[in-house]
């Protein structure tokens, strides 16, 4: 972030490391009550939770309260430490992944080169949590669910990968900055009044990205490591309390933090299109874009989350073995074909 | 560069050391293969966030995306699926052990000649590689892809 009154390092490392809390946990916290308290009881034709607060609009702080009065169990036989760190690898992830994601114009925590690349490298280290936290239970329902979690983890990182590839050809770039402003300065055939948002494009691309942002989160259709009616709940069998919160919180700050990262992707971040304004490039932009702009980020994040949760709610599991196939045998020779499709075009335009 | 940024490289510096040289020490000796495995992780992660602290962030991330995201995940996975017990095993030490340390620092003392002789970016190494030796890297790559199929025509029973 870069700041108009000069701040000390360690002040700005502070402001970052805050900064970075709520990115984290302020959406976490929106999608919590909207989706899954409120949505989801509307599809199932129930009111949600009404007593907390003005229309239950407290029943998180709630739920917390109870989460952190818990009795901090563990299984005797577990690997104890492990089964400690676990959680956290998960939840670093989380951090870790939201720290290239910009904000606006100098609303940004880091602006790395391969931003993009650096976002798909560490969204694959919570794999490891997983693994672990499957391992160190000493459960079977664990063990399997952390392999099956692995498994699936691993399979759908691929599409992932290969659909941002085609962005990075059309954009020219991998830093995340340079893609939002290459989206919102680009024309339409010469027409510049939307810019050039990549989900027009690259549409393949937006759709294969977010179903496999579903698997990475292992939302239903894809909740086969969690599946509560063959293996409890998966590698989260013998997590309870502040430990199993941890789980909770990353497990939708994710979905925020991915869905932030498509809408940089796809939809043009935080950006509106340069011509209603008469910018060109990024330096000419008034700075209440710093303001707005996360703004913008924020309503674009809430409408993807929306369609995550919206198909998690209407559509029944995959079984395993349908679920791997997908991803290799659909998704991936999809957005193969996506990445030659955008080559041959940006060649020939 | 600002001089506050670099003491804080170097502070930086010095703990991230420190505990890649414990995490090395503590892959040797632990007695638990995940707990060993654990230990690796962090001596990579610990290399990508040395190479953070030199600016050269593509190498990091490349270090994250293929030993801790890959690697290492694939390792335990295998080893998860097949052995892996909690708590100590007495039979993890290969008796011809001692072995490595004559390799270990014989590559160091090729290293550390190497690093201090010649100072390269990230950028000409991909210069390099993909200009006048690109023809020998598809090779390579094509090399690694027989392989792979072969491994996978081997291991199918059917």
């Amino acid at each position: 972030m870069m700041f108009a009154v000069h701040f000390p390092y360690w002040a700005q490392s502070l402001l970052r490391v805050l900064g970075g809390l709520v990115a984290v946990l302020l959406p976490a916290g929106t999608i919590v009550y909207l989706f899954l308290f409120k949505m989801m009881s509307f599809m199932q034709s129930r009111l949600g939770p009404m007593e907390a607060g003005p229309y239950g609009s407290m029943q998180l702080f709630a739920e917390v309260g109870k989460w952190l009065q818990k009795e901090d169990i563990m299984p005797e036989k577990a690997d104890h430490s492990i089964f400690k760190i676990a959680p956290l690898i998960v939840l670093a992830s989380t951090f870790l992944l939201v720290a290239v994601v910009p904000f606006g114009p100098d609303a940004f925590f880091t602006n790395f080169e391969t931003g993009v690349f650096y976002a798909l490298a560490v969204s694959s280290v919570s794999v490891l949590g997983i693994l672990i936290a499957g391992w160190s239970s000493a459960n079977k329902y664990s063990l399997l669910g952390g392999l099956r979690a692995a498994g699936q983890l691993i399979a759908y990182e691929l599409p992932m990968v290969l659909a941002v590839v085609g962005v990075v050809i059309q954009a020219g770039t991998m830093n995340m900055q340079q893609i939002v402003v290459a989206q919102n300065a680009g024309e339409i055939f010469g027409w510049s009044g939307l810019g050039n948002p990549y989900i027009l494009t690259q549409f393949i691309g937006f759709a294969v990205f977010m179903i496999a942002v579903q698997a990475e989160l292992t939302q239903a259709p894809f909740d086969m490591p969690v599946a509560e009616s063959e293996l409890v709940s998966g590698y989260m069998t013998e997590y309870s309390g502040f430990r199993f919160l941890i789980f909770f919180i990353a497990e939708f700050a994710t979905a925020g933090v991915f869905a932030l990262i498509a809408s940089v992707l796809f939809l043009g971040g935080w950006g509106i299109p340069f011509s209603w304004f008469g910018w060109n490039n990024i330096d000419q932009i008034d700075n209440w874009m710093n303001i707005v702009g996360p703004l913008i980020m924020f309503t674009k994040m809430m409408g993807l989350v929306f369609l995550i949760m919206w198909i998690r709610f209407s559509y029944p599991r995959f079984r395993e073995d349908q679920l791997q196939r997908f991803a290799w045998k659909v998704l991936i020779p999809v957005s193969l074909g996506n990445i030659m499709l955008t080559a041959v075009l940006k060649v020939v335009f | 560069m600002l001089a506050e940024t670099l003491v804080a490289q170097n502070i930086s510096f010095g703990i991230i050391a420190t505990v890649m040289v414990v995490g090395a020490i503590r892959v040797v000796t632990s007695k638990n293969v995940v707990h060993a495995a654990l230990w690796l992780v962090c001596v990579l992660a610990g290399a990508a966030a040395q190479y953070l602290l030199v600016y050269a962030e593509f190498v990091a991330i490349t270090q994250i995306l293929v030993y801790v995201g890959a690697v290492m995940v694939l390792f335990l996975f295998g080893v998860m699926l097949t052995r892996a017990r909690i708590g100590n095993e007495n039979d993890l030490n290969n008796k011809n052990w001692a072995l490595g340390i004559p390799v270990a620092l014989t590559m160091f003392a090729a290293m550390a000649i190497a690093s201090t002789a010649v100072r390269i970016d990230t950028q000409a190494v991909s210069d390099a590689i993909f200009k006048p030796y690109l023809l020998p890297f598809w090779a390579l790559s094509f090399v690694l892809l027989v392989a792979v199929i072969g491994a996978i025509v081997l291991a199918r029973k059917d």
